[in-house]
């Protein structure tokens, strides 16, 4: 099986640091063409100073990628994952043919579709069906193509009464829901794919997660990116791990994700800082911020015993009917167990000035087995806007504790939740 | 587009040019339905729609006739009306000044279609031509009117104006490549623009007919001197089209000068090709600087 439809070799993208890859504005060019006579002179008659100018350019230079090199085959779902900056959408960006790499040589077989972002060229002033048309035109479709698949796409993104309305009128789901539509419907070879399956409703994910799955198994290749471990072990057979720019590790997905996992998250640590830590990109809000997830009782946590821990969230704009809660997953991403501030019907409090708050969580007796877990943070406004969320932020043990029986999950798991912060 | 015939692309740094035209051509729908958006969106939420297509360029023809041709009494070419002189000169102008900002905005105001999808970039301005171009097709009826109005028969010599359309095409496409392309990473040249087209009007012979600069630079400089003066006044490209247009509409009342017309496509043609050269260079790097 060796039928590569995409092959790098050695591929980097530099971009200069500051500005727009060169002295920015039209003042500076036409400066430096003035001067570059006298540059000239000044440079042939003292070397050190070229010298140093020249390393000062260097120091602004930035290798987003360096020396990329895989063969993907014909009919593989490739993941790529790896921590943000680590160059996956910038190599992205070069398969696409968006941008073009600084060095290497990039082979492909066959028709390509990219998908960076769902609705790229949506029309706010134009109605859903005309906005059906041009997507479908930017993502590679033609006319002839997206007439035959129209009603399709008009039952699966459930748009049918709003079809010409301006989608500038459209609910953020509705929106959503028609850009997935066009997208899923796209049939080419390749399909390189940028996280863009974290959109809409839960339902509607697992139905994008099932059109996915689909094109997975219809035996086209499919490059996919995404920070979700569950998804990518799911839909993927292989995958490659890109750290700093280069490729750290590629194999059978469900070892490099374990193994990302294992080295790429923080372990085990009685403490989290969430500050630095990168957002999902489909978390847009900023009005709240977690802050830090500190474990006041020892990690690894013990099961059937008491845990406890403080969530500290930083308040910078009002908001209102707020809740903050942790998630326990599997390594694979499926959410095993969750405890939220309002999950036993306590009021959600509204947030009108800037400041931090603290809240307390006593979770009694641990209902979750020994294995190891990544632990989820998040914090929403109302039933389903997302404030923030940290999904596997941190892997946490669960060792065995005096009174673990041979069962995973207990049933009296008494939990309580305790805040210590004023609710306003 | 649909073809599912396998084919091999190679992506090296500096190569991506290979095989340009014909993956605009492949690219032709894409081309076509931005087009069609661009058309659609420019007179959405308007009261008097596509009539502003109408409108500009009328008030515009009128407030030139008042001051040049009955205020300052500049003569008008031949026999022919001052306002259809105008007109006819009007309607190119206002196609090239229209096409040159609306290019120059076309890129950036579609940053995020270039940062995210692939396609040959120059579809994006030449599409905006087309949105000026269909504005030009409306406004012609202005002309027509005009020409009821006043009675005036034209000669056969109209048949040449889908010539001159497809000069006046390239006469906006050369300059607005280079400026599209400029606009892209100096945004000092959006604050251009306006400029340009502004006092290119009094600059182009559109308010007034290019006999009176002619005349003017014969009797202050003599026969010889004025004639080589009016050769590089007419060197502007918009100076070929417009006379072009005259010629064309307003029949044996004008008269045509050949070698300021030669010069003039001349000059064209060299933009255009500067422009297609430039814009091809700098694309690849949109994505980057955008």
């Amino acid at each position: 099986m060796s039928d590569p439809v995409i092959r790098v070799e050695n591929v980097a993208k530099k971009y200069i640091l500051g500005g727009n890859g060169s002295p920015n504005g039209l003042r500076h060019v036409v400066q430096h063409a003035a001067t570059a006579p006298l540059r000239w002179f000044r440079n042939r008659s003292a070397q050190p100073t070229s010298a140093s100018a020249h390393g000062a350019a260097k120091d602004r230079e930035f290798w987003a990628l360096n020396g990329v090199s895989f063969d993907i085959q014909r009919g593989e779902v490739v993941g790529i994952i790896g921590r943000n900056g680590a160059g996956k959408s910038t190599l992205l960006k070069i398969l696409s043919r968006i941008t073009e790499q600084t060095k290497g040589r990039v082979e492909i077989t066959g028709r390509v579709a990219s998908l960076l972002e769902v609705g790229t060229g949506f029309h706010p002033e134009l109605s859903g069906r005309e906005n059906i048309f041009l997507n479908g035109a930017i993502l590679g479709m033609g006319r002839a193509e997206i007439k035959k698949k129209f009603d399709e796409i008009v039952a699966f993104a459930e748009v049918e009464k709003f079809l010409d309305t301006p989608v500038k009128r459209y609910s953020s789901g509705m929106y959503v829901r028609l850009a997935f539509a066009v997208a899923a419907h796209l049939e080419p070879e390749i399909l390189i794919i940028d996280e863009v399956l974290a959109v809409g409703d839960a339902q509607f994910q697992k139905k994008c997660l099932g059109k996915m799955q689909d094109v997975a198994r219809g035996g086209r290749t499919v490059l996919f990116v995404s920070h979700n471990m569950g998804t990518v072990t799911s839909l993927c057979s292989r995958a490659i791990w890109m750290a700093a720019g280069q490729v750290y590790r590629t194999g059978p997905v469900r070892e490099v994700v374990n193994d990302y996992l294992s080295k790429g998250m923080a372990s085990n640590y009685q403490s989290v800082d969430l500050k630095e830590v990168a957002r999902p990109s489909y978390v847009h809000d900023t009005r709240l911020r977690l802050e830090n997830i500190e474990w006041l009782t020892d990690v690894p946590l013990q099961h059937g015993e008491r845990a406890e821990a403080l969530i500290r969230f930083t308040i910078t704009s009002p908001v209102d009917d707020v809740s903050v809660g942790i998630g326990f997953s599997t390594i694979e991403g499926t959410r095993l167990l969750s405890y939220d501030t309002d999950f036993q019907g306590d009021p959600r409090p509204n947030f009108s000035e800037a400041r931090t708050h603290t809240v307390r969580l006593t979770i009694d007796s641990l209902p979750l087995g020994p294995a190891i877990y990544a632990l989820d943070v998040g914090a929403r406004s109302g039933d389903t806007h997302a404030l923030d969320y940290l999904p596997a932020v941190a892997q946490i043990e669960v060792i065995p504790g005096p009174k673990t029986p041979g069962c995973i999950v207990r049933q009296d798991a008494g939990v309580r939740f305790e805040s210590r912060c004023k609710w306003e | 587009m649909t073809t599912a015939q396998t084919h091999k692309l190679i992506l090296e740094p500096g190569c991506t040019a290979k095989n340009y035209w014909r993956d605009l051509f492949h690219y032709r729908e894409l081309f076509f339905i931005l087009a069609w958006r661009d058309v659609i969106v420019r007179y959405k939420q308007t009261t008097a729609g596509a009539a502003w297509a109408l409108i500009q360029p009328l008030v515009s023809i009128m407030i030139m006739t008042v001051i040049f041709g009955n205020v300052a009494g500049l003569p008008s070419e031949g026999k022919a009306p001052y306002l259809i002189m105008v007109c006819a000169a009007m309607l190119p102008w206002q196609f090239f000044a229209n096409s040159l900002s609306l290019a120059s905005q076309s890129v950036v105001s579609n940053a995020n279609l270039i940062s995210k999808i692939y396609f040959p970039r120059m579809i994006v301005p030449v599409s905006s031509i087309v949105v000026s171009l269909v504005d030009f097709f409306v406004a012609c009826t202005i002309l027509a009117g005009l020409m009821v109005v006043y009675k005036f028969v034209p000669t056969w010599r109209l048949l040449a104006l889908p010539g001159l359309v497809v000069l006046a095409i390239a006469a906006a496409l050369g300059p607005g490549l280079i400026i599209t392309a400029l606009t892209v990473k100096y945004r000092d040249f959006r604050m251009i623009i306006p400029f340009i087209v502004q006092f290119g009007m009094y600059v182009c012979p559109v308010a007034y007919s290019s006999h009176v600069i002619h005349d003017k630079l014969v009797t202050k400089f003599g026969i010889d001197l004025g004639d080589k003066l009016f050769l590089a006044y007419a060197s502007n490209p918009m100076v070929g089209v417009i006379d072009g247009f005259r010629w064309a509409i307003l029949g044996n009342s004008s008269t045509f000068y050949w070698p300021g017309f030669l010069v003039s496509l001349a000059i064209t043609l060299t933009l255009l090709f500067i422009g297609v050269h430039h814009f091809r260079k700098t694309e690849r790097a949109f994505a980057d600087v955008i």
